[in-house]
């Protein structure tokens, strides 16, 4: 009966591996093996051939060599990164408070707000940024807030708009779409985090001589640590390959990374070098997520 | 109501505190005062008001009615981070991303202490509390009985003049509560430190507690030393919380000076205790199993046991150091009996179904009035 039972347990755990096998990794690699092959003319080369008999390789590193030769690449990726920076950031000034005083409102009330959080699900995803181009676009509600309440000075100083009243396809308007897209993700594992904190820490912080400001800062925000890495992570990894939104929403001075992976792929029709760029991108990825799970490992170990 | 000016005032004054929760009356119109020192236990059943009353005095919930003055000073208007004392939470309540070391430097930091003197101090805590050695555990990575020490040592970091301990020994198991109960004690007097204590545990309370407090529904029963609320408890209901008792409903006839007579249905108590009671007086007797004895034989007068009752042992529970016998009596009432086991292997030991005498003598009971 046991091992009956140990079976079954291997075929629960073993169904989600073999998933990840077939539609991730095994992809990846196909990508990964393109984009170490060169182009020939109008269709990709193999990289793996069997020629009278003898396995011929037609490895290159080109693809890569031109990654980080040529400036475009590379600033593309830095920009990438920095657009998905300040969203992560920026989910999280705005995505604390609404977590803590979700966390902290009565019991009954916390399936309503969550509800809230979660209803912009409801509709496609498309259509809500595609709705804030014509909410940003001159004479749109929010751009008529934006100058009347002068903020669009402060962005033409900060040089995220390019002169004053034109706000979309600016670095503004992309970062305005992808933390309103992303916030959810910020703002329910922050929730999660701090719904479940012991309350009575707060009491015992208070006894010992904290203000209400000192223990947020002292007890708080370092025992929702765990929290706010996840909802960084949850921001940052998706934004880093954002497409939709920089298509729909950034102009000529937000190039990321998910529209030179698409320009290679449809407009130069070069697989080989977008499959470098898409690797490349991956990898970007992966160690940030790496240096979180570490992370979270530690935390767990340190919870136990 | 207040004292004479002559008179030092109590270091810790409760006057007239009331908290009502919506239409719960939590704490009803409580009055005490603590002399520097004490360690004061606040005992009852959970939902008696005693931890409200903890939680007023260290200043998380504030007071509906009354007053808390602590060493002259009214506490009403300081917030719980200014209040000079502090608690010590049950299961502690340690910060779990905090090394013990920092756990009790906590508070000191927050008093703005230079870095040396913080950790001078938490040195000293730690060794106050033998823990010298574990500064840079994780509470986690502490057992049970070393968090609580990691708890009194943040709790007493500070020098409070007044520590509050939120049932103190709750989690830890039977074995090390009694041993920790001790050194709690040690600790707290070794400093100085004037002590109130909410536990739900009489024994706890009792061993020490240099006063306790027996709550129920908000208010005060019976205050007094431990010894007076277990030997001669005011009413029945603290009779009743504390320990074992036997309790029979009575007649009274005063004698004068001998005392009085109390007639029950099972047998008349000679009481030694003097009253000026009419007779006629419904009361009832309290009677601890511990004070009385079995034997075979009906006791004689001149064993000064002048009292005693026939019954059939029902039940019998062997603990080890002593025996639990339970008489069913002639009425139906029963009467539990505790006794020693101070011989090995006793003649004639007393088995289910043998009809025995239980004898008392006149100043084993208590008489209370209703």
């Amino acid at each position: 009966m046991n091992a009956d039972r140990a079976g079954r347990s291997r075929v629960v755990i073993g169904l989600p591996y073999v998933w990840l096998l077939l539609l991730f990794m095994l992809p990846f690699l196909i990508v990964l093996k393109i984009s170490v092959s060169e182009m020939e003319l109008a269709s990709v080369k193999e990289a793996i051939t069997v020629q009278n008999g003898k396995v011929v390789f037609n490895v290159g590193v080109g693809n890569y060599l031109t990654l980080i030769r040529d400036d475009l690449y590379l600033l593309t990726y830095l920009s990438s990164l920095k657009y998905a920076a300040a969203t992560a950031v920026l989910c999280l000034f705005v995505g604390y408070p609404f977590a803590y005083f979700m966390a902290r409102a009565q019991v009954g009330r916390q399936p309503a707000l969550l509800m809230l959080v979660m209803l912009p699900f409801w509709t496609s995803f498309l259509l809500r940024v595609y709705a804030w181009k014509s909410l940003l676009t001159e004479h749109g509600w929010v751009a008529d807030l934006i100058a009347g309440l002068g903020i669009d000075r402060l962005l033409l100083r900060a040089e995220l708009i390019p002169a004053q009243g034109q706000l979309m396809n600016t670095p503004f308007s992309l970062v305005l779409g992808m933390t309103y897209t992303y916030l959810p993700f910020m703002i329910l594992p922050l929730y999660a985090n701090l719904a479940k904190m012991d309350l009575r820490l707060l009491e015992a912080a208070s006894d010992l001589g904290a203000t209400a400001w000192v223990a947020f800062w002292k007890v708080t925000v370092p025992l929702s640590k765990a929290g706010i890495y996840s909802g960084a992570m949850l921001v940052f990894i998706p934004c880093v390959g954002e497409y939709v939104i920089p298509e729909l929403l950034g102009g000529p001075q937000t190039q990321m990374i998910g529209r030179t992976l698409w320009d290679e792929f449809f407009s130069n029709n070069d697989w080989p070098m977008a499959s470098a760029v898409a690797v490349a991108m991956v990898l970007l990825v992966i160690v940030p997520l790496a240096i979180f799970n570490k992370y979270q490992a530690e935390a767990g170990e340190a919870r136990l | 109501m207040s004292s004479t000016t002559h008179e030092a005032a109590a270091f810790l004054q409760i006057r007239g505190v009331t908290k009502n929760f919506g239409g719960y009356r939590a704490v009803d119109d409580v009055s005490i005062d603590v002399a520097k020192g004490e360690i004061f236990a606040l005992l009852g059943a959970s939902g008696c008001g005693k931890t409200t009353l903890l939680r007023l005095l260290a200043g998380f919930e504030t007071p509906s009615a009354g007053s808390i003055v602590l060493d002259g000073h009214d506490l009403a208007d300081l917030p719980p981070y200014e209040r000079p004392l502090n608690m010590m939470f049950q299961s502690y309540a340690l910060f779990p991303h905090l090394t013990v070391a920092d756990n009790i430097a906590f508070g000191l930091k927050r008093a703005g202490l230079p870095s040396a003197e913080v950790s001078s101090r938490v040195q000293a805590m730690l060794e106050l509390v033998q823990l010298a050695a574990f500064g840079k555990r994780r509470p986690h990575q502490l057992s049970g009985g070393q968090q609580q020490r990691v708890a009194l040592a943040r709790s007493l970091a500070n020098k409070p003049q007044l520590l509050l301990l939120d049932e103190p020994l709750g989690a830890l198991d039977k074995k090390l509560r009694e041993q920790t109960q001790v050194e709690l004690v040690n600790i707290v007097q070794d400093v100085g430190v004037t002590c109130v204590m909410v536990t739900h545990d009489q024994e706890e309370a009792m061993t020490m507690a240099t006063r306790i407090a027996v709550m129920s529904e908000g208010r005060f029963m019976q205050v007094g030393v431990p010894a007076e609320i277990y030997e001669t408890p005011a009413s029945r209901f603290v009779a009743d919380f504390i320990g074992n008792v036997n309790l029979m409903d009575g007649t009274l006839q005063p004698l004068g000076a001998d005392g009085m007579l109390v007639t029950c249905d099972d047998c008349t108590h000679r009481v030694a205790q003097r009253h000026e009671a009419s007779a006629g007086v419904r009361v009832s007797v309290a009677l601890r199993p511990e004070k009385i004895r079995l034997a075979h034989e009906p006791p004689s007068p001149a064993d000064g046991e002048f009292n005693h009752a026939r019954g059939v042992v029902d039940e019998l529970a062997y603990f080890g150091s002593f025996t639990v016998y339970r008489l069913a009596l002639g009425s139906g009432a029963f009467l539990k009996v505790s006794a020693s086991n101070i011989d090995r292997h006793a003649g004639a030991p007393i088995a289910i179904g043998d009809a025995v005498w239980a004898s008392w003598s006149p100043t084993a009971q208590v008489v209370l009035f209703r």
